[in-house]
Order: structure tokens, then C-alpha cells, then sequence
């Protein structure tokens, strides 16, 4: 038993850190939103460079064969900026599922040349960016096919959330390639919703935190009567208790990271813990630093109101509270309960 | 006790929604803050409803109102909100400082300056807030100098709601340059197309320009746009505060009729919802209505010649919490779809929720800050000791 990060698990954060304070800076990202050109092909190029792509794929398949605790900070980095580019669905999602499907030369682009390839999922119907994809994976009665950009039909959906350009993605009946069948796509599927869950759940996490973190900052500089705001109880108080949220969201997401996404209720239930653990504190962490910003949080001028809006939406992507709560029941209800349960033992298999 | 309506008030609610049915128009008109012509379609609602006699029922005739009570006020805002009409966008004017004007102000102002609000013609903004005069008001700057039958106003006024198109603003300011804190401010009427004035929109998180940050660089206005005496400011400002969180800002129809739209979401969804959605809704709907009762009980008090203190905090608090839980309610049923915009193609009926919910997070934050109003309770109602 060791519940702690392997030195290279935190070099790949702390590079990717870096990377994110140099190139996905608020100023930069307010410059991009005016611009209207938020997706810039500069940054994920060099994230892209950074190989985390291949992460989560086997050796065989191309990829580093690593698994979820070795993303799970690079996502919490990411969400602590908003990263507009959906590194983290590619990472954590699609080239795992891709790599599941046996889909070599998708997986090759990926890997290779950095393309996006997107996933339109039953539970996130809006994908962002799809404008500035290779290709979409699209499910229908018949499993999972991979449709060229050529080939399929993208209609915007705008939505409030300013760093992501979300769009509705279909295509022709026949058009695209097979990559799993109606036997197999449920159970991929299923996979691909719960790595979802626990990369949003980790975005979230770090988006939390970087909403308590602006709200300190705020609270030690800004004063009214003739004091920083800090110093009133109810200002703790509030970042408190979001920070104390944070805490026990923290360990929930890191322990759902080493598990495979269908091992088994367990596995199921603790990822789902993790979604809404994270989404909980993002949420308050978010209000709080809102609140504690005072008119200013309301207004465009500081960054809480991107945060406040990327929880509402990861939040409410690869199922909503209801459906997450109903599988932790199935696993709370019907599964071993007690103190030596605390670790799944499900088996651990590689698609 | 009685908790019944008199036929007259049966009546009057009769009126009033045969009115609204009448008039209300079918197609809400565009958000006051998006748009100057969003701005201008809700004046001519104001308009129309002064010429229908419902601009502010409570207010006396002369001044274009009815001279109704609150119970009536009640009832008049319930079909207001039921008929769906379009927000009030002179909300400052005639509830807030209509009424203190009608307190403090000279006779020759109520004749100049009530009309023209109550007709929509002079759209009001709120000019108090400071960069740094927020919670700590009494830390106002801007000045006002006096030279002879004239004011010179100089300062910095933030977060003026609708000051981007509104008309004129009533603004504290230092009237007594060597004066601190409380004492030596005045409440003075300006306009907002004035030399000296400049007007820079500031975005809402919606991204609309629903304030204005007010730069004043020797502004001119005559002695007589003072309301009440010199050094008095302070204390009317209290007292239209009072009339801000108290009663006249949020009246329970807007929230009851909220609650009823949000169980009719939950009940086209009720499929995919669990029990911790459901309990939401139905924490709502009760919110809602404990809310509405306990303004007709003060509204009452008030009739029977009470006053309004400590439980404008006490109100404040509970509607804007109460208005964030059950946005949260309703964000939470429609799942995915929650963080489109209402035109978007996939939205179905997403309705204005977002929007909602988004401004139901400034509840917390204006009319004087929930951990403000919680102090207040604290020392004032319960009778903790202050620092
Ligand atoms: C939607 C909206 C509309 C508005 N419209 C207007 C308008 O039309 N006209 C106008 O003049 N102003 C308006 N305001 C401004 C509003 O009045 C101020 O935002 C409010 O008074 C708080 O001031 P502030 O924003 O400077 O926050 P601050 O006073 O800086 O407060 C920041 C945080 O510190 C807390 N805090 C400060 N002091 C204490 C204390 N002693 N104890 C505990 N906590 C404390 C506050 O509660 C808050 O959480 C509006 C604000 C909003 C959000």
C-alpha cells in the first residue's frame, strides 16, 4: 500500500504545469476569447509534444501503457486554467477507446500527428471543438463508427461556457468506418463514460482549488473597512469549508484514477464518488470565491466566473448527479460493505 | 386573524389579471441589459402600464398610482409575475427611490421628479457603490462641492446597475470635504447625459453590460437635486435599504411563480429525476411559500401601523438562497443540455434557467452582502456584541 505519486507521475504534472502557466495564462485566454479564436493550434501543438496522448494505451498499440494516476494531475492542471483544448478528453477518452476498438491507424493520427479525433457519447450529445477534429467517433444502433471531418455534419450549440466551442455532430447513415460492433459498443461505451466521469472529476478538482487560491489572494488584498476582508470569520469560514470539501474530493479522485472504469460496482461506485465529490466542492469553490470577490466576482473583470462555468458544465457531462448516485446504490445496496472493503479488489483488465 | 381575501381584493385581482391579459405581450421583449433596444422595449412596458394605472399601485394618485395597500401590492405583483410580464426595468426608480422620495423629498421635487418615473420617461440607477466603497459604504469619495446654487460632483461610482442606458442616478456623495465615514454625505439626483460624465459599460458574467462604472470630472447640478438636508445622506440611504431588502425589491410572486415553473420541469422529467432532485423541487415550492407568508404577515404588520427593521436582513438572506437552490434544482434536470444557451438548436427546453441561475449567484452579493446582513442579525436582532 502507497497512496502517493511516483516521482515520474509528478514530473509529467509539474511539465505540463509549466507548459499551461506559460501558454494558457488568463491574459493569454482573454486575448484568445476577444479574438474569438479560443482553440489555438500553438498550445496543442506543444501539448501535443508532450505525448500524453498516449498515456492510457497499451505499449503494443503505440502508446506508454500507463494508467489513470499518471493523468489524473495533468487533468487537475488543466482544469486549474480552463484549458480551453480538450487534451484531456482525448488522453483520457478517446485514445483509449480507439486503441479498445483496434482502430491502429485512427490511434496512429493521434499519436503521431497530434490530431484530435472526438467522441459524441450518449452522455456528452455536445462535443467541443468537434470543429476541430480529424475525425468524430458516432454511435448508433450498430456500434461505433469513425466518420472523416469530411463526412460529418456539425451544428454549433452555443452554450455559456466561453473557452469551449460545443457542437452537435452526425453524419450519413453509411458513412464512416466500423469500429465496434452492437455486441461490443455498450461495454465500450460504458468505459469510455466512466474514464469521463474521472477526468471531469479531476478538472473539477483542480479548478477548485484555483478558485479557493484566487479567493485567498482576493481576501488578503482587497479592504473595506480599513481591514482585508480576510480577517471577518465569515470570509474564513467560507474558504474553509470549500477547502475542506476539496480535501476528501482529493483522495476519492487520486484512489479512482488506479482503477479500470468496468472492473466491477466497486470500481464503478468509486469513480462515481469522485464526479461528485469533485463537482460538489468545484461548485462551492466556485460560489465562494464568487462571493468573496463580491460584485467584482460577477463581473468578467476576474477569472471565477470562467471556473464557475466550466463546473456547471463538466458537471453535468457523462451523467448527471441522479446517475451517479444510483451507482454508487447499486454498489452501497447490494455489495460487501465494511472496512476491509475499502480497496476493490475487482480484477483489473486491459481492453 | 384572517387569512382570506376580501371580495373587493377578489375584485381587484380579477382586474388586474383581465388587464395583464390583455396587455402582457406575447413574445417577452429582449433582456433590458443586452441591448439598448432590449432597454427601450421595457420602457414602453412602462409606458403602457402607466397608462393602464399599474406602474406602482401603492403610490398616491397625484403621482400616477393608486394609492393601494400592500396587501393589494401583493396581489398586483402575484398576476404581474402569473401573466409572466416583462422585469421592471425602472426598479430603482420606483422602488427604491420613489419611496424615499416620497419621505425625504421637497414638494417641488416629488411634482418634478415622481411623474416622469412613474411614466418610464426618467429611468433610474442606483450610484453609490465605490471601487472601494462596497460593503463599507461609508468609505464614499466622490465629492460634491458647492458653489453657489450649484454642486460640483467629481468621483468614481461602480457597479451601477442599467446605468449603461438609464436616464439619471442618484449618487452619495461627500458633500462636507472634511468630513469621515458616515457623517457629511448627501444624496443627490444627477443625469446621466451630462458634461463631465462618462459612462464605461462593465460585462456581467452573462456577458451582457448590465452595469456601468460612473466616472464624474466636475459635474454640474443645481442645489435643489439634493434630496433631504446636506449631512443627511447617510441616513436616507439606510432607509431606501431598508425598502431594498425588505419588501418592495423581491415580492414572493416572482419566486412562486418560479417554484411552479420549476415543478412543471420536474414533472416533464420526472423519469430520469431521483429522489434528491425531487426533494429539491418540493424544498422550493415550500421556500417559496413560506416566503410568501411571511411578507403578507409583515405586510400586515405594516398596514397596522408596524415598522419594517432588522427583518430586512432576515428577508434578503432567505429569498436569495432560496433563489440559488432552486435554479440549482432546475440546472440539475436538464442534465447535458443545462450549459446551452436558450437558442441553441439542441436546447429543447432549456428555457431561461442558465440565466436564472447565473443571476440568482448576485442575490448573495448586492443590496448589501449576505455576511453584512448576517452581522446585522447578528447585533441587531439577537444582540451579540459587536467587535
Ligand atoms: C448584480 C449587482 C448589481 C448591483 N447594482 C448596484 C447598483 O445599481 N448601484 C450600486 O451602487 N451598487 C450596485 N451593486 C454593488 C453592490 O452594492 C456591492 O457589490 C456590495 O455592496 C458589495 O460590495 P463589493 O462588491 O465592493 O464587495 P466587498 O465589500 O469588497 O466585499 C467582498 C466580500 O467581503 C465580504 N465582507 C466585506 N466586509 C465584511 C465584513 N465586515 N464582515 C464580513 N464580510 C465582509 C463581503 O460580504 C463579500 O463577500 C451591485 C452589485 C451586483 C452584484
Amino acid at each position: 500500500m502507497d497512496f502517493t505519486f511516483t516521482e515520474e507521475q509528478a514530473m509529467m504534472a509539474d511539465v505540463a504545469r509549466e507548459l499551461l502557466a506559460a501558454k494558457c495564462d488568463t491574459a493569454t485566454l482573454r486575448r484568445q476569447m476577444a479574438e474569438d479564436a479560443v482553440f489555438d493550434d500553438a498550445r496543442w501543438q506543444a501539448l501535443s509534444e508532450l505525448g500524453l496522448q498516449g498515456i492510457l494505451v497499451p505499449e503494443e498499440a503505440g502508446g506508454l501503457g500507463l494508467g489513470g494516476a499518471d493523468l489524473v494531475q495533468v487533468a487537475q492542471a488543466c482544469g486549474a486554467v480552463c484549458l480551453p483544448e480538450p487534451l484531456v478528453d482525448l488522453a483520457g477518452v478517446v485514445a483509449p477507446l480507439l486503441a479498445e476498438c483496434g482502430a491502429s491507424d485512427a490511434l496512429a493520427r493521434v499519436l503521431e500527428d497530434g490530431a484530435l479525433i472526438v467522441l459524441a457519447h450518449p452522455l456528452t450529445p455536445f462535443v467541443a471543438f468537434a470543429d476541430k477534429a480529424k475525425a468524430a467517433i458516432l454511435c448508433d444502433d450498430d456500434g461505433l463508427r469513425l466518420v472523416q471531418r469530411a463526412d460529418l455534419t456539425l451544428t454549433a450549440e452555443p452554450g455559456i461556457d466561453p473557452l469551449r466551442n460545443l457542437f452537435s455532430v452526425s453524419a450519413e447513415p453509411g458513412a464512416g468506418e466500423r469500429i465496434a460492433g452492437p455486441d461490443t459498443a455498450p461495454a465500450l461505451l460504458a468505459r469510455a463514460a466512466g474514464r469521463g466521469a474521472l477526468f471531469a472529476a479531476a478538472q473539477m478538482l483542480g479548478s477548485a482549488q484555483a478558485c479557493v487560491d484566487l479567493g485567498v489572494a482576493y481576501a488578503q488584498e482587497r479592504k473595506q473597512f480599513g481591514r482585508p476582508i480576510g480577517v471577518n470569520q465569515a470570509i474564513k469560514h467560507h474558504l474553509a469549508t470549500a477547502q475542506v470539501k476539496i480535501e476528501f474530493a482529493r483522495p476519492v479522485v487520486h484512489a479512482a484514477a488506479v482503477l479500470e472504469p468496468d472492473a466491477g460496482p466497486q470500481s464503478r461506485a468509486r469513480i462515481s464518488h469522485a464526479r461528485l465529490a469533485a463537482a460538489e466542492a468545484a461548485d462551492l469553490a466556485a460560489r465562494t470565491a464568487m462571493q468573496v470577490h463580491g460584485a467584482m466576482g460577477y463581473s468578467w473583470e476576474v477569472d471565477v466566473h470562467f471556473h464557475l462555468k466550466r463546473t456547471l458544465a463538466l458537471s453535468s457531462l457523462w451523467g448527471t448527479a441522479e446517475h451517479h448516485r444510483k451507482i454508487i446504490a447499486a454498489r452501497v445496496f447490494d455489495g460487501p460493505l465494511g472496512p476491509d472493503q475499502t480497496f476493490p479488489q475487482e480484477r483489473h483488465h486491459h481492453g | 386573524m384572517d387569512l382570506s381575501y376580501t371580495p373587493e381584493q377578489q375584485a381587484f385581482r380579477a382586474e388586474v389579471r383581465d388587464w395583464m391579459r390583455a396587455h402582457v405581450p406575447a413574445e417577452p421583449p429582449a433582456s433590458f441589459d443586452g441591448s439598448l433596444e432590449g432597454f427601450e422595449a421595457h420602457r414602453e412596458w412602462e409606458k403602457t402600464l402607466h397608462e393602464g394605472g399599474w406602474g406602482m399601485v401603492t403610490w398616491p394618485k397625484e403621482y400616477g398610482g393608486r394609492d393601494l395597500d400592500l396587501i393589494r401590492w401583493l396581489i398586483f405583483e402575484e398576476e404581474y409575475y402569473a401573466a409572466g410580464a416583462p422585469l421592471r426595468v425602472n426598479q430603482n426608480g420606483i422602488f427604491l427611490l420613489g419611496p424615499t422620495m416620497m419621505e425625504y423629498g421637497s414638494d417641488a421635487q416629488k411634482a418634478r421628479f415622481l411623474p416622469p418615473m412613474a411614466r418610464g420617461d426618467e429611468i433610474w440607477a442606483q450610484a453609490w457603490s465605490e471601487p472601494q466603497a462596497g460593503s463599507d459604504l461609508a468609505a464614499v469619495r466622490a465629492k460634491a462641492r458647492r458653489e453657489g446654487d450649484e454642486y460640483v460632483l467629481s468621483g468614481h461610482k461602480i457597479w451601477s446597475s442599467r446605468a449603461v442606458n438609464a436616464d439619471w442616478a442618484f449618487g452619495l456623495f461627500r458633500t462636507d470635504p472634511e468630513s469621515e465615514r458616515h457623517k457629511g454625505l448627501s444624496l443627490i439626483l444627477f443625469p446621466l447625459d451630462t458634461p463631465g460624465l462618462t459612462r464605461q459599460p462593465i460585462a456581467q458574467i452573462n456577458g451582457e453590460t448590465g452595469f456601468a462604472e460612473l466616472f464624474l470630472d466636475e459635474v454640474r447640478v443645481p442645489v435643489e437635486n439634493r434630496l433631504g438636508e446636506e449631512g443627511e445622506g447617510w441616513a436616507i440611504c439606510m432607509a431606501t435599504a431598508g425598502f431594498e431588502r425588505g419588501l418592495m425589491l423581491r415580492s414572493p410572486a416572482r419566486f412562486q411563480v418560479a417554484a411552479k415553473q420549476l415543478v412543471e420541469l420536474y414533472q416533464a422529467h420526472a423519469d430520469d429525476c431521483g429522489p434528491a432532485t425531487r426533494d429539491a423541487v418540493l424544498q422550493a415550492w415550500m421556500d417559496a411559500d413560506a416566503y410568501a407568508l411571511s411578507i403578507y404577515a409583515t405586510a400586515s404588520r405594516l398596514i397596522a401601523g408596524g415598522s419594517i427593521g432588522a427583518e430586512a436582513s432576515v428577508n434578503k438572506i432567505f429569498w436569495s438562497e432560496m433563489d440559488i437552490a432552486l435554479h440549482r434544482a432546475a440546472i440539475s434536470i436538464l442534465g447535458a443540455r443545462a450549459e446551452l444557451m436558450p437558442a441553441a438548436p439542441g436546447a429543447g427546453d432549456v428555457g431561461d434557467w442558465l440565466d436564472g441561475y447565473l443571476f440568482s449567484l448576485a442575490g448573495p452579493i448586492y443590496a448589501g452582502t449576505n455576511e453584512i446582513q448576517r452581522n446585522i442579525i447578528a447585533e441587531r436582532m439577537l444582540g451579540l456584541p459587536r467587535k
